[in-house]
């Protein structure tokens, strides 16, 4: 037992000869890059943001890396995009973070999810037969800047919390942020106002927030069920489907495999479009405002061609 | 809410219930009538007005109470009967394993078929200060507790304390459970000098600390256990079986890092009742799993090395080691190929040694199911050879568990 305790007391001394600096900003981890952009939005200089998940990587598959314990360890507010999106690798760098200020319930954790739009909430009995269904309902809810702009907002109603004494500034910050998202906004609506109704085609379910803001219509999924790899029967409906409904362009995220959507693009004389589910997935998407853009217009690039074909 | 809702109801009802009955109990005069309804008239609209208020007062409440918290996807059950919430159970999940063995092993008792485990885990967070895991094993020596312990989370200097029964933090293999090896067995030198095919499991009490510093993830961990495993037994209070380990972790791009540790664990032996036995290990991970094509491509090395130290009767002390080194890729989104090389001494018998080697093939329909075959060649120190096929089957049901990493 002594040993034990030389053990605590040496961990003791190893707490007491490294003091933390005292940290003027709030240190804000997100788990991906969307909601890193709404923070720096909102939070300003009196922020430092940091965002766990890349944009082009599969967020439901991210290694729950060391380095992202240090990272969360020091945070004194984590936003989550909630909704079981982070389920695979979240909790085990809570779990280690030994930061009580960032557990679900505890005044540093924000489900971004808490007042956005969710779609696709099932009903009735589901089994993981369905695929990798999520019980919450669809998690990409980021993809309507509708909702971008709730998150904001309860960014901002967190921090004011978290700094009472900045509480204009952000109030201040998140009003310019809303204005500059509403200009934005009807400019995306009339650039993709004319393909209104336009059937498409998507490789996994993370688009339907932005195919209903945009009001694109999705016919179907290169997917045969959430999260299973394409089947060839499937991929044999799907381009009938396409065929029968005059779908041509099939977007796909950055992280899969494009030789099935290029093959079913063959076949319906379409073509593939990957466009970037966060920011960061692709390099001009370098923030919220910036991911509309590049979607928006590549969208509409893609269409005008399908339309011209 | 819905109850909320039925309380004012309820009292209507039960007024208007009530009110005929005193009515008629009383003289029925029409002129004190009519005054009686008028009064009850009043007193309802009171009555209305102020559950109305109260209503709208609690509904600001709730509102302002789920801010910043998920708002609930589906509307709860209503409350079960007895008045007990379902919400608090914990995480419930059941993982299967089934592992079958062909050819020849005169060394190994290990069944053609058998269902080597069925793990039941329950995570729950206990407070806001603690959470509890329990993994609860039943397999063909009968149901035992595989882990069970208390973490808590939120100590001071950051600290993280468990406290229970524990898998060994004592190198990489001894932690994971079967269900996330990357084999469908243990390596020669974890069943030799580290615990047999269970691994290291004790009663006992672990302190971990993140030692902060520019260059690294640098974990101290110092753990205290009973003594009752196959490596370490102690049959006194005053004897118990130390174990301190080091962890280093970096990243070296965005997409691949290098994990490092040492280990040291100190103890009564279990092999040689009386004396000591003491651990030394190191061991190195490397992965590599490009971002944009995480799903599909994934490469693990893996290596560990252990030293055995075994006091024995007149100052002799008995010597052995061993190590695996193996090597994992993914080649497509649901296939993954394994080599894995061999070689360890025996606790009791240093200079003899068992080598082998395992060449492995696996395919991960989902996320909750994986099927492995894998040849495994064995050369025993007795001079016996065995060529062995397994296979194995692995499934989990119940809530979504963390990736392994």
């Amino acid at each position: 037992m002594r040993v034990f305790i030389h053990l605590v007391l040496f961990m003791a001394a190893l707490t007491a000869a490294a003091p933390r600096p005292a940290a003027a900003a709030v240190r804000v981890v997100a788990t991906t890059e969307d909601l890193a952009s709404l923070a720096r939005e909102v939070g300003g200089d009196r922020v430092t943001v940091v965002a766990l998940a890349r944009g082009y990587q599969d967020p439901h598959f991210v290694d729950p890396k060391p380095s992202f314990i240090l990272e969360v360890s020091r945070a004194d507010l984590l936003i989550v995009v909630g909704r079981e999106l982070e389920i695979g690798w979240l909790s085990p760098l809570i779990n280690s973070s030994r930061n009580a200020k960032i557990h679900p319930g505890a005044n540093g954790y924000l489900d971004a999810s808490a007042n956005v739009r969710i779609l696709e909430i099932p009903t009735g009995q589901i089994t993981r037969a369905m695929g990798d269904v999520h019980p919450q309902g669809n998690p990409h809810y980021w993809l309507d800047p509708g909702n971008g702009r709730r998150i904001a907002q309860t960014i901002k109603d967190k921090l004011n919390q978290l700094l009472p004494g900045d509480r204009s500034y952000f109030d201040q910050r998140y009003a310019d942020f809303d204005r500059r998202l509403a200009a934005a906004e009807s400019r995306w609506d009339a650039t993709m106002a004319p393909y209104k109704g336009t059937k498409i085609v998507t490789y996994h379910r993370s688009w339907p927030n932005f195919m209903e803001r945009f009001g694109l219509n999705v016919i179907g999924y290169v997917e045969p069920k959430p999260g299973i790899p394409p089947t060839t029967s499937h991929t044999v409906q799907l381009i009938e489907e396409m065929k029968r409904q005059n779908a041509k362009v099939i977007v796909v995220e950055p992280y899969f495999d494009l030789k099935t959507p290029r093959a079913i693009a063959k076949q319906v004389g379409g073509e593939v479009l990957v466009l970037a589910p966060s920011v960061g997935g692709s390099k001009e998407a370098t923030d919220y405002f910036g991911l509309f853009d590049y979607n928006v217009n590549m969208t509409v690039a893609a269409l005008k061609r399908a339309a011209g074909k | 809410m819905q109850s909320i809702r039925l309380v004012p109801i309820f009292l209507l009802s039960a007024g208007f219930a009530a009110a005929p009955a005193t009515s008629f109990a009383q003289t029925p005069e029409p002129q004190a009538l009519r005054q009686e309804i008028d009064q009850l008239r009043a007193d309802f609209e009171t009555l209305r007005q102020q559950y109305s208020d109260r209503l709208s007062a609690l509904e600001a409440r709730l509102a302002s109470l789920s801010e910043g918290t998920p708002a609930p996807s589906t509307p709860p059950a209503p409350a079960a009967a007895v008045g007990t919430s379902k919400v608090f159970n914990p995480d419930i999940s059941v993982i299967g394993n089934l592992v079958g063995a062909a050819g020849k092993n005169p060394l190994s008792d290990q069944a053609p078929l058998s269902l080597t485990e069925i793990e039941t885990a329950l995570q729950a967070v206990v407070d806001p200060y603690a959470r509890a895991d329990f993994f609860l094993s039943a397999g063909s020596e009968g149901l035992e507790v595989e882990e069970g312990y208390i973490t808590f989370t939120s100590l001071p200097a950051g600290v993280l304390l468990k406290a229970g029964k524990m898998r060994a933090q004592f190198g990489r293999v001894n932690t994971m459970h079967t269900h996330v090896l990357p084999w469908a067995d243990r390596p020669l030198v974890s069943r030799n000098l580290f615990g047999g095919d269970e691994g290291v499991r004790d009663a006992g009490i672990s302190v971990s600390k993140l030692i902060p510093n520019r260059l690294m993830f640098v974990d101290a961990i110092g753990e205290v256990y009973r003594g009752d495993s196959d490596v370490f037994h102690s049959e006194s209070r005053s004897k118990l079986s130390y174990l301190g380990r080091i962890r280093g972790y970096r990243d070296l791009s965005e997409g691949s890092n290098i994990d490092l540790g040492v280990s040291y664990a100190h103890g009564p032996s279990a092999a040689l009742a009386g004396f000591n036995a003491r651990r030394i290990g190191v061991d190195a991970t490397f992965r590599y799993r490009p971002l944009r094509r995480a799903i599909y491509r994934q490469f693990v090395g893996r290596t560990e090395i252990i030293w055995s130290r075994q006091d024995a009767p007149a100052g002799l002390q008995e010597d052995a080691s061993g190590f695996y080194a193996s090597a994992d890729y993914q080649f497509a989104r649901r296939w993954f190929v394994g080599a894995r090389a061999d070689r360890s001494g025996r606790p009791l018998e240093g200079p003899l040694h068992d080598s082998g080697g395992s060449l492995s093939l696996t395919f991960r329909p989902s996320e909750f199911s994986i099927v492995r075959g894998q040849y495994r060649r064995t050369q025993y120190a007795e001079g016996i050879d065995a060529n062995e096929l397994l296979f194995q089957f692995n499934f989990a049901i119940g809530a979504h568990s963390a990736h392994p990493f």
